[in-house]
């Protein structure tokens, strides 16, 4: 099948803006994704016409709330190849998926001198909540490195995973470089010594398709924004065994099964991890973005996001003074231009209307570990992006250059 | 802490400059002249003492009140751009006294310059926390 993209644009209105003058070139897509009409619909649809609240009442608007809501629960098991629903847990998006698991499994499973081994790449979401773990529990925090070529060192990951590690905690793609980790072969490792593995895969499930089951992983953790889907909405995937064994980490209502003034039982997963009256509308225009990626050829959106990196980087490596950083596999692509501080360099491509990131890309420690004390450029693909997008970044760093 | 900004250059050159200057090309060129008129900071001024937070840029600044009862200030930041709208901010707010500093209408001024979007808590390089700090040491 071939894809038009520009018929395909027409699906995100946000995208058909003018910005400073210029038609919008929008590739920031690895802080957030655009969002096409049916995401859209969902929302208005679900505020216009069944806004009620879920689990609880037993009148109609109720009953339609709660049955779009768990449907959208199932058509995100499927989109991730979950073996069931009640493994999909609602959280606000990655951040809080992975806080979750910091808190239920980090806080009650680890103890002194246990192993938590995350990698030099990883975004802060994925560092902090366990060094404040190890903090709480006397766990201790060991680092992947990176090798030569600012992937990650497979063989020290080898070495690092020991007996003593009990959690693998690791990005399957970079935000910052846009590389991607060899998470299958690192997971293998991990349950070789008996570890449990979390994958955070806010950058990946956008870009392409996520099987939870052949990964092996323990948990897997994603936003809905970066995919397409409204903010707030995330969700964290656990296998039934911890979920079983996990304590809530949240209390209050939604989440019990039987509650008296003494004494409370709690719910059955995912339940028992959804307190309160939960991102509804969210949820559901989550279920919409996963219906609309469905419908599309995602294999073709693949090789044309590929064609537009591959294009994308031939442009930036024909200058003399750009330096790619690190190996860009799968959306995000960063740069520093000799001499010129990446603020200066984004701030006249946002007068030419072209969106790009700059700085540590909540990445700190792998903007230290790479020497970039003012971090980098980062444009950011998504399939709706065009070849003109990209032939207009590259002819903005020449404009940018020229005045600077 | 000698430059011109406050004195030689003050916000009235600022104005004319930016009313001549045609589309945002001309705009940005100018700020990038007036970094090169901003002379760096000294390097032990540029010490985690006198830096200023919220910026994606690393900023500087630092301030004394003369006898004279007027304020001096002196900014930097490794973006060039950056430091373009410090010599714009400078200009306006060095060599002024408490009450001209706390009168100044900053939001009317980049308005006028066709820079507003800069001040925007939003925009990440901290030229709204500048201003603030000026404002807030010379009204200490």
């Amino acid at each position: 099948m071939i894809v038009d993209i520009r018929v395909l644009r027409r699906d995100f209105p946000t995208l058909a803006q003018i910005v400073n003058g210029h038609p919008l070139v929008y590739l920031d897509n690895a802080a957030t994704t655009q969002k096409p009409q049916p995401v859209l619909d969902a929302l208005n649809h679900y505020y216009r016409d069944t806004n009620a609240n879920v689990h609880r009442a037993s009148h109609a608007l109720s009953g339609q709330a709660t049955r779009a809501f768990e449907q959208a629960r199932e058509k995100v098991a499927r989109f991730i190849h979950a073996p069931s629903p009640s493994e999909i847990i609602w959280t606000r998006g990655t951040t809080e998926a992975i806080n979750l698991v910091a808190f239920g499994f980090g806080r009650h499973f680890l103890q002194q001198d246990d192993e938590i081994l995350v990698s030099t790449s990883e975004h802060h979401a994925n560092i902090v909540p366990w060094q404040q773990v190890a903090a709480a529990t006397g766990a201790v925090l060991k680092i992947i490195p990176l090798s030569g070529s600012a992937e990650l060192d497979l063989a020290a990951a080898e070495r690092l995973i020991t007996p003593r590690t009990r959690l693998l905690a690791i990005g399957h793609v970079s935000n910052a470089l846009g590389q991607v980790n060899p998470v299958a072969e690192l997971i293998a490792m991990a349950k070789a010594v008996g570890a449990v593995t979390l994958v955070d895969g806010a950058q990946a499930v956008g870009h392409f398709p996520v099987d939870v089951q052949a990964l092996g992983c323990d948990f897997y953790a994603f936003s809905g924004h970066k995919m397409f889907a409204p903010t707030g909405i995330g969700v964290l995937y656990g296998k039934t065994e911890w979920l079983e064994k996990m304590p809530p980490w949240q209390t209050g209502g939604e989440m019990i099964k039987t509650v008296s003034l003494e004494h409370t039982t709690f719910a059955e997963p995912p339940f028992k991890f959804e307190a309160g009256t939960p991102n509804i509308a969210g949820a559901i225009a989550l279920g919409a973005a996963v219906d609309y990626l469905q419908g599309l050829d995602r294999a073709a959106l693949q090789r044309h996001e590929h064609g537009l990196l591959t294009q994308l980087l031939n442009g930036l490596t024909a200058m003399d003074d750009i330096r790619v950083i690190g190996r860009p596999q799968a959306g995000s692509v960063s740069f520093v231009m000799d001499e010129v501080h990446p603020q200066d360099l984004a701030t006249l491509l946002d007068m030419q209307g072209i969106a790009v990131r700059t700085g540590h890309h909540c990445a700190m420690p792998l903007m230290q570990a790479l020497g970039l004390k003012n971090g980098t450029v980062r444009a950011s693909l998504a399939f709706y992006n065009t070849e003109d997008d990209v032939a207009a970044l590259l002819a903005g760093i020449d404009k940018a250059r020229e005045l600077l | 802490m000698t430059h011109p900004f406050g004195t030689e250059i003050t916000d009235t050159e600022i104005r004319a400059l930016f009313a001549a200057a045609q589309g945002w090309e001309a705009r940005y060129k100018q700020l990038i002249k007036l970094a090169r008129q901003l002379p760096p900071m000294a390097d032990e001024s540029r010490v985690d003492a006198n830096a200023i937070h919220g910026c994606e840029s690393q900023a500087w600044l630092v301030g004394e009140c003369g006898q004279d009862g007027r304020w001096q200030f002196h900014c930097d930041s490794d973006a060039r751009i950056v430091k373009g709208l410090m010599a714009v901010v400078l200009a306006a707010l060095s060599n002024k006294t408490s009450a001209e500093i706390a009168a100044f209408d900053m939001d009317a001024y980049f308005e006028e310059l066709q820079l507003l979007s800069h001040l925007s808590p939003s925009r990440g390089n901290g030229l709204r926390a500048v201003v603030s700090a000026i404002k807030a040491k010379a009204g200490s």
